[in-house]
C-alpha cells in the first residue's frame, strides 16, 4: 500500500473479499437447509459460514484499522468514508421503509378490505379492526392475544435510547476535545444503555409470547410487529457491537480529535436505529 | 501522461507480483475486477440465452416435447433472474468500473477492495440460483416476480432463490455505493460535474435507483422467506395480509429496476453516438436532467404492473397517467439523439450501428409501452405475449445492444486492438433481423390473446410461435459470432490507435494510450482545460 505522490492511495491485494463470499456461501446455504430440516449439515454450514464471517471481519476491519491509524488515510479518503457511511445508511432506511410499508398497506388497505362487502360473505362477521391476526385466526380463540401497552417498557425503551443518543454526542465532543477519560466513559455509558435496551427487549418479547399470546404467526399484526421490532433489535444488537469496537479502540488510545470517522460512523449508525425506533414507537406501539 | 503510460506500459508484467490465480482473487484493481464483471456477465449471457433456446424450442409447436412444465417455469424464471441480476447489472458494473475512474480521472474506485468483494459476492449467489436446479422440487418457478400465494408452495428452490437475491441485491450496494462515492469524491480537478461524460452522470443515477430499491427487494423477499417458514402472514388474506402487498413492495423495487436495466446504456448511447456524428451531444444538460426525471418519476409508477388486481379506479388513473408523463423525458433524450446525428458527419461502425438499432427498436418497445400504460387498455394485453414482447424490445435492443455497441466501442481502449469490423457488421446485420423475427411475432399474439408463461398453446397461435422460434435461434446464433469477434481481437486484434475513433472526447481516449496502463493517473491529472466543452 502506498500513498502516491499525487495523493492518491492504493489499496494493496487482498484475500478478505474471497473469503468473505466464502463466508457468505455456507452461510446462505446452512440458512436454507436449517429452514428445510436438513440437519445437521445445515447447522454446521452455518456455524462454518458465521465463523468464517467473524474470521474475516476482524481481519478486514483489522486491515483498515493498521492503515488508518499509520496515518495512510488522507483527507479525500475521510470524505470517501463519509459519503459511503450516508449511502449505506440510507439503503438501511430503505430496508425499513419495505416493513413500514407492510404495516401502513396492512392498516389502511388490506384489513379494512378483508372486512367490506366484497368479502362479507367469505369472512362473515370479521369486523376489520385493527389490532388483528386476520378473518380466519381472530375466529380462532387459540390466536386471541392482547398488544404491547406502549407506556410500560417500550417507554422507558424510548428514554434509554434517546439517553444513549446524548451521552454518545458528549462522548464525541470529549473525543474532539481530546478528554480522553471523558470520552470512555460516555462512551461505555452509551454501550449500557444500548445493552440495557436490548435486555428490556427480550424481557418485552418473553413477556408477549407467554402473557399476552402475543406471536410472529398472530397474523398480521403480529407479523409486522416482530419484524419491525425484531429487526430494530438486531440493528441495535450490531450498532452496540460496534460501539463496543469503538470503546475498546479507545480504551487502546486510537482516533485523534481531527481524525476519528470510525467513531463518527457508528455514532451516525447509532443515531439512524434511534430515529427508526422512535418511528417504531409511534406507529407500532402507541397508535396501536 | 503519455509518458507516465509508456513507462507504465514497460512493466505491465511484473507490475502486480502473484500469479494469475492469486490475482483473481486478491485484486484491487479496477480493470481487474471490470474484466472479471464482463466475463461472467457474458457467460450468465449464455446461459441466460441457452434457457430461452429452450423455451422457444417448446413453443415451436403446441403440445409438450422437449420440457416438462415444471422444468418450463423454472427455465422462464431463472432466465429473467440470470439476464436481469447475471448478465445485464454486471455488465454495467464492469463497465463502471473499467471506465468511471479513467472518464472522471480517478487513480481507481474509492473502495477497491468492497469493489472486489461486490464481484466475488455473485459467485456464491450464482451457485445457490444454478444449484436449485438440483435440489428436490427443481429451481423456483414463479416467475421472476415471486408472486405469493404461489411461490409460497415453492421447495427448497425457491428458497436458495431468495438469499441468492439477497446476495445479489448486497453486491448492487457496495457496488452502487462504490460508483457514486467515487463520481462525487474523486473527480480530476477540471471535471465538473456538468462536463462528466453521460455514462458517469447515468450510472450516478443509476446507484441512487439501486441503493434506494435493492433494500426494498430484500424486505419484500424476507417477508416471502417468513411467510413460507415462520408463520407470518404479509402476504396471506386469512391472517389479516394480502398477496397484493407483495406486489406493491416488489414493484416499487421492480419498476426503478427496469430503469436500473436501461439508464446506464441511455449513458453510452449518448457517448458513442457523438463520435461517431463527430459532433457534440445535443442538449447536454436537457440529457442530465431527462434522466433524473426519469429516475425521479420511476418510483411512482409502478402501480402500471397491477392494474388487472382490483386496485382503486382512482388508484390506475394516477399510475397510469404518471407512466405517460416518463414518456416526456425519455422523448427528450431520443430527440437529442437524433439532433446530435442531425448534419453530422457521420459513419458507421459497428459500435453506431448498434446505437442506430437501439433508437428505433427501444423507441419502438417504448410505444408499445405506452400502449400497455392505457389502464383500460392493459386489461386485455396484461400477461400476454404483447408484454412479453414489449419488455423485449426494451431490454434487448435497448440494454444488450447498449451493451454491445459498448463492447466493440471500447474493446480497442481496452485491449490495445481492433475488433473485426465486417464480423461485427454481421453480427449487428443478423441479430438486427433475428431479433424482429423472434420479437414483432409476438405483438401479435399478444394482441390476439396468447397468454404468457405457459409450455403450450391453441392451434391458431402456431404460426407465429413458429417463426418466434426460428428467430430465437437465429439470434442465438448471432451472439456465437459477437463472443468469436472478442475472444479473436484479444488472441489476434490489429493494433489499435490511443484514439480509435476521431470523434471520441471522453478522458480514456484523450489523455490515455490503448491499451491503459495497469494503473492509469498514478498522479492526478489536471482535466481543467482538457475536459470536453458539452
Amino acid at each position: 500500500m502506498s500513498t502516491a505522490p499525487g495523493g492518491y492511495y492504493f489499496a494493496p491485494p487482498s484475500k478478505w473479499p474471497v473469503v468473505g463470499s466464502t463466508a457468505l456461501f455456507f452461510f446462505a446455504s446452512g440458512m436454507v437447509m436449517w429452514m428445510n430440516d436438513i440437519q445437521p449439515v445445515g447447522f454446521l454450514s452455518l456455524a462454518l459460514g458465521f465463523a468464517i464471517l467473524i474470521y474475516m471481519l476482524f481481519g478486514w476491519f483489522g486491515v483498515v484499522i493498521h492503515e488508518s491509524e499509520s496515518g495512510l488515510y488522507n483527507k479525500q479518503l475521510d470524505v470517501s468514508y463519509r459519503w459511503s457511511m450516508s449511502w449505506f445508511i440510507f439503503s438501511e432506511v430503505m430496508f425499513f421503509a419495505a416493513f413500514f410499508g407492510a404495516l401502513f398497506y396492512a392498516r389502511v388497505f388490506s384489513v379494512p378490505w378483508l372486512g367490506d362487502f366484497d368479502n362479507a360473505l367469505i369472512w362473515q362477521g370479521y369486523g376489520a379492526k385493527w389490532p388483528t391476526a386476520g378473518p380466519y385466526l381472530d375466529a380462532n380463540a387459540d390466536y386471541a392475544f392482547k398488544t404491547m401497552g406502549a407506556w410500560g417498557i417500550p417507554a422507558i425503551n424510548t428514554l434509554l435510547l434517546l439517553a444513549s443518543g446524548v451521552t454518545v454526542t458528549i462522548a464525541h465532543h470529549a473525543l474532539i476535545a481530546n478528554n480522553r477519560s471523558r470520552l470512555i466513559l460516555f462512551l461505555f455509558l452509551t454501550v449500557v444503555l444500548g445493552a440495557v435496551f436490548l435486555a428490556l427487549q427480550v424481557y418485552e418479547y418473553a413477556h408477549a409470547y407467554s402473557d399476552l399470546n402475543l406471536k410472529l404467526t398472530s397474523g398480521v399484526f403480529g407479523s409486522t410487529f416482530f419484524m419491525l421490532t425484531g429487526f430494530h433489535g438486531f440493528h441495535v444488537t450490531l450498532g452496540a457491537i460496534m460501539l463496543t469496537v469503538i470503546l475498546f479502540r479507545c480504551i487502546k488510545g486510537h482516533f485523534k480529535p481531527d481524525h476519528h470517522f470510525g467513531f463518527e460512523a457508528v455514532a451516525w449508525y447509532w443515531h439512524f436505529v434511534d430515529v427508526v425506533w422512535l418511528g417504531l414507537f409511534i406507529f407500532v406501539y402507541v397508535l396501536v | 501522461m503519455a509518458h507516465d503510460a509508456a513507462h507504465d506500459h514497460g512493466h505491465d508484467h511484473h507490475d502486480h507480483g502473484p500469479g494469475p490465480w492469486t490475482r483473481i482473487f486478491t485484486t484491487t484493481n479496477h480493470k481487474d475486477i471490470g474484466s472479471m464483471y464482463l466475463w461472467f456477465a457474458f457467460f450468465m449471457f449464455f446461459v441466460g440465452g441457452a434457457m430461452a433456446l429452450v423455451l422457444r424450442a417448446e413453443l415451436f409447436v403446441p403440445g409438450l416435447q422437449v420440457v416438462q412444465p415444471e422444468i418450463f417455469n423454472s427455465l422462464t424464471t431463472v432466465h429473467a433472474l440470470v439476464m436481469i441480476f447475471g448478465a445485464v447489472m454486471p455488465a454495467f458494473v464492469g463497465f463502471a468500473n473499467w471506465l468511471i475512474p479513467m472518464q472522471i480521472g480517478a487513480a481507481d474506485m474509492a473502495f477497491p477492495r468492497m469493489n472486489n468483494w461486490s464481484f466475488w459476492i455473485m459467485i456464491p449467489a450464482a451457485l445457490l440460483l444454478f444449484g436449485s436446479f438440483l435440489v428436490p422440487g427443481g429451481a423456483a418457478a414463479s416467475g421472476w416476480t415471486l408472486y405469493p400465494p404461489l411461490v409460497t408452495q415453492g421447495g427448497i428452490g425457491t428458497d436458495m432463490t431468495i438469499f441468492a437475491i439477497h446476495l445479489l441485491g448486497a453486491s448492487s450496494i457496495m457496488g452502487s455505493i462504490n460508483i457514486i462515492t467515487t463520481i462525487l469524491n474523486l473527480r480530476a480537478p477540471g471535471m465538473t460535474l456538468m462536463r462528466m461524460p453521460l455514462f458517469c452522470w447515468t450510472w450516478l443515477i443509476t446507484a441512487y435507483l439501486l441503493i434506494a430499491t435493492m433494500p426494498v427487494l430484500a424486505g419484500a423477499v424476507t417477508m416471502l422467506l417468513t411467510d413460507r417458514h415462520f408463520g407470518t402472514s404479509f402476504f396471506n388474506a386469512a391472517g389479516g395480509g394480502d398477496p397484493t402487498m407483495f406486489m406493491h413492495i416488489f414493484w416499487f423495487f421492480g419498476h426503478p429496476e427496469v430503469y436500473i436495466l436501461i439508464l446506464p446504456a441511455f449513458g453510452i448511447v449518448s457517448q458513442i453516438i457523438p463520435a461517431f456524428a463527430r459532433k457534440p451531444l445535443f442538449g447536454y444538460a436537457s440529457m442530465v436532467y431527462a434522466t433524473a426525471s426519469i429516475a425521479i418519476l420511476s418510483f411512482i409508477v409502478w402501480g402500471h404492473h397491477m392494474f388487472t388486481v382490483g386496485m382503486p379506479a382512482a388508484g390506475n388513473l394516477f399510475f397510469m397517467f404518471a407512466t405517460m408523463l416518463i414518456a416526456v423525458p425519455t422523448g427528450v433524450k431520443i430527440f437529442n439523439w437524433i439532433a446530435t446525428m442531425w448534419r453530422g458527419s457521420l459513419t458507421f461502425e459497428t459500435p453506431m450501428l448498434f446505437c442506430i438499432g437501439f433508437l428505433c427498436m427501444f423507441t419502438l418497445g417504448g410505444f408499445s409501452g405506452l400502449v400497455l400504460s392505457i389502464a383500460a387498455v392493459d386489461i386485455t394485453l396484461h400477461n400476454t405475449y404483447y408484454v412479453v414482447a414489449h419488455f423485449h424490445y426494451v431490454l434487448f435492443p435497448g440494454a444488450i445492444w447498449g451493451l454491445t455497441a459498448a463492447v466493440y466501442f471500447w474493446l480497442p481502449k481496452f485491449t490495445g486492438k481492433m475488433y473485426d469490423e465486417t464480423l461485427g457488421k454481421w453480427h449487428f446485420w443478423i441479430s438486427a433481423i433475428a431479433f424482429n423475427i423472434t420479437f414483432f411475432p409476438q405483438h401479435f399474439l399478444g394482441l390476439a390473446g396468447m397468454p404468457r408463461r405457459i409450455p403450450d398453446y391453441a392451434l391458431q397461435f402456431t404460426e407465429w410461435n413458429t417463426i418466434s422460434t426460428v428467430g430465437a435461434f437465429l439470434l442465438g446464433f448471432s451472439q456465437l459470432i459477437f463472443l468469436w469477434n472478442v475472444v479473436k481481437t484479444i488472441r489476434s486484434g490489429e493494433k489499435a490507435k490511443d484514439k480509435q475513433w476521431e470523434g471520441a472526447d471522453s478522458v480514456e481516449w484523450t489523455h490515455l494510450p490503448s491499451p491503459v496502463p495497469y494503473h492509469t493517473f498514478e498522479t492526478v491529472p489536471n482535466l481543467k482545460l482538457a475536459a470536453p466543452a458539452h
